[in-house]
């Protein structure tokens, strides 16, 4: 039995474990294509939550888990997934995911809970340069969500009602922890709510955008991470960009779809060289 | 003559009512929350009933803090920084260096042996080595602000907190305990980094015995010790450390009581000449 045989009807498996959100995707590859996703809430244990993931985007399209033939972690929990048949950085997942999603990309921008990273990537989808923040949260989720909580409101809500904004007032401090009291300060003094977030939002722009400026600034931009689903963090970005960002429904799975690509790759590749993939080499981690 | 001052933190506002002989009579403390201006009247009103006093009854308030100017009631306003130093010399008249560790900010002040500031540095771009850093242990731990000194007192093997940022402590924190590390040990390293940081602050101003220790963070016992190790020598600290603030502006108010009054007795006899 060759590979390509072996593969057929069968399905891969990404999870990318966020600081926030651990994200499954399951990529078909006779069809080329998504047929599952689903993310939910991290936690506290990674390891449960990329289980979890994992049953709800089987069932979700159909499938059980034992239909999976490879699964493939990423993310900052990446090592925590007990399932897992190997482990990819998620700069490289991202780059991977955002290409199929936007095969014209040529920069990229990932903006998650923790950690903002912008890529560069070339015709094939490698990263060929790469700049992330890595001390503090001050460009992150994580700042948005701490301003949320300072104007007691869901994160999910935030995005659609700072679109409401006329005249966006301006947050100084750069520490996430900082803003929530500058943002009280503002509530106190009779600022509307939608002007402090698409302050917010833009200061943090200006930190991430400076970071992609380091990396590359001319062709398409694509957006992944879940700050996606937030059309006024898209908005904000855009402004400082100067130009359009890509972004679809399944940019936050960008990740996880990547993770599902590379493993594809692969097993391509492991078949060239007449490397057999069965059940006793899979699970050796082949 | 009773004279108050009202020190309005970002997390906590602490009120404090002394007499003309500069005894304390009341203290109150509330979360200032949203509303800044209710929180200063609330946290005054709560000393003044404790000590059964009508608001006429207080002739002169001083606010401080970062919310001084929302003390509305409040005849001045005084900078916390100075009132810090003031209350400090007044509770341990030896102090040359003060750390004060708040809700959001974490200062050092040298002053001198009147309790006048001579030099003072703070933490203002990040909460890293706030009170706030300790917050956000205790939330992520499940374990109240208050208990937290005591737990991390009883380890013995003290992790390394490597994270600088607050939101990123808490997700180290977390990685700790999905690898079942003893809370006690995680808190100790967090309560030795904002010890760390603390100092390396007040260094900047120059660290001159003997150091006080003010604000909230002062009534955790863990920072304390671990200050004190960090730093080689002991520290005050009492009941009173997080009122200092309060206390200073106080004093300040009494003063300017007194100077109003003996003001108005000079201004009096001078009417009553000829």
């Amino acid at each position: 039995m060759t590979i390509a045989q072996n593969m057929n009807g069968r399905f891969i498996a990404g999870i990318d474990v966020g600081t926030r959100m651990t994200k499954c995707a399951v990529f078909d590859v006779a069809g080329n294509t998504v047929v599952g996703r689903a993310t939910l809430l991290t936690g506290h244990n990674l390891g449960l939550a990329s289980q979890k993931a994992l049953e709800e985007t089987c069932s979700q399209s159909g499938l059980k888990t034992s239909d999976i033939f490879y699964v493939a972690s990423t993310g900052y929990g990446r090592y925590q997934v007990p399932m897992r048949q190997i482990q990819i950085t998620d700069i490289s997942c991202h780059a991977m995911g955002a290409k199929y999603l936007f095969p014209n990309t040529v920069s990229i921008l990932d903006v998650g809970a923790q950690n903002a990273k912008a890529m560069r990537i070339d015709e094939h989808g490698r990263v060929m340069k790469f700049k992330m923040n890595d001390k503090c949260a001050s460009g992150a989720g994580r700042f948005l969500e701490r301003v949320a909580k300072g104007l007691e409101l869901e994160l999910e809500e935030i995005g659609s009602l700072s679109l409401r904004s006329k005249d966006p007032q301006a947050i100084s401090s750069i520490c996430a922890v900082l803003a929530e009291s500058e943002v009280i300060n503002l509530v106190t003094t009779g600022y509307p709510v939608e002007d402090i977030l698409m302050g917010a939002q833009l200061s943090i722009s200006d930190r991430i955008v400076a970071m992609l400026r380091q990396v590359a600034t001319d062709g398409e931009v694509t957006l992944t991470g879940g700050i996606t689903k937030n059309a006024g963090m898209v908005k904000a970005l855009e402004q400082k960009i100067g130009k359009h960002l890509n972004v679809c429904e399944d940019s936050e799975y960008a990740g996880a779809i990547g993770a599902c690509l590379l493993v594809k790759r692969r097993l391509k590749k492991l078949e060239e060289q007449k490397v057999m993939v069965d059940d006793s080499t899979r699970r050796a981690g082949v | 003559m009773l004279i108050a001052g009202v020190d309005v933190g970002s997390t906590q506002t602490k009120a404090i009512i002394l007499n003309e002989n500069a005894e304390i009579m009341a203290r109150g403390i509330v979360n200032t929350g949203a509303n800044v201006v209710k929180a200063a009247e609330k946290a005054f009103n709560e000393a003044r009933k404790s000590a059964k006093l009508e608001e006429w009854d207080v002739a002169y308030t001083v606010g401080t803090g970062y919310g001084r100017y929302k003390v509305l009631f409040g005849d001045m306003q005084i900078t916390e920084i100075s009132c810090h130093a003031r209350g400090a010399n007044f509770l341990f008249p030896k102090t040359r260096t003060i750390l004060d560790i708040g809700g959001q900010d974490t200062k050092g002040i040298h002053i001198n042996e009147k309790g006048e500031v001579v030099d003072f540095c703070m933490n203002d771009k990040c909460a890293a080595g706030t009170g706030r850093f300790l917050a956000a242990a205790a939330e992520v731990m499940g374990i109240s602000l208050d208990d937290l000194g005591d737990v991390a007192l009883r380890s013995s093997n003290a992790l390394r907190i490597t994270n600088v940022c607050t939101v990123f402590v808490e997700t180290e924190i977390m990685n700790h305990l999905s690898k079942g590390k003893k809370g006690e040990d995680i808190l100790a390293g967090v309560h030795q980094s904002i010890a760390a940081r603390s100092v390396s602050l007040v260094r900047r101003v120059g660290i001159d015995p003997e150091i006080t220790f003010t604000g909230g963070v002062s009534k955790n016992k863990g920072m304390v010790r671990a200050l004190e190790e960090k730093l080689g020598m002991p520290i005050n600290v009492n009941e009173d450390s997080q009122f200092i603030g309060a206390l200073g502006a106080a004093l300040f108010a009494l003063e300017r009581a007194k100077a109003r009054h003996d003001g108005e007795a000079v201004t009096a006899k001078e009417e009553a000449r000829p």
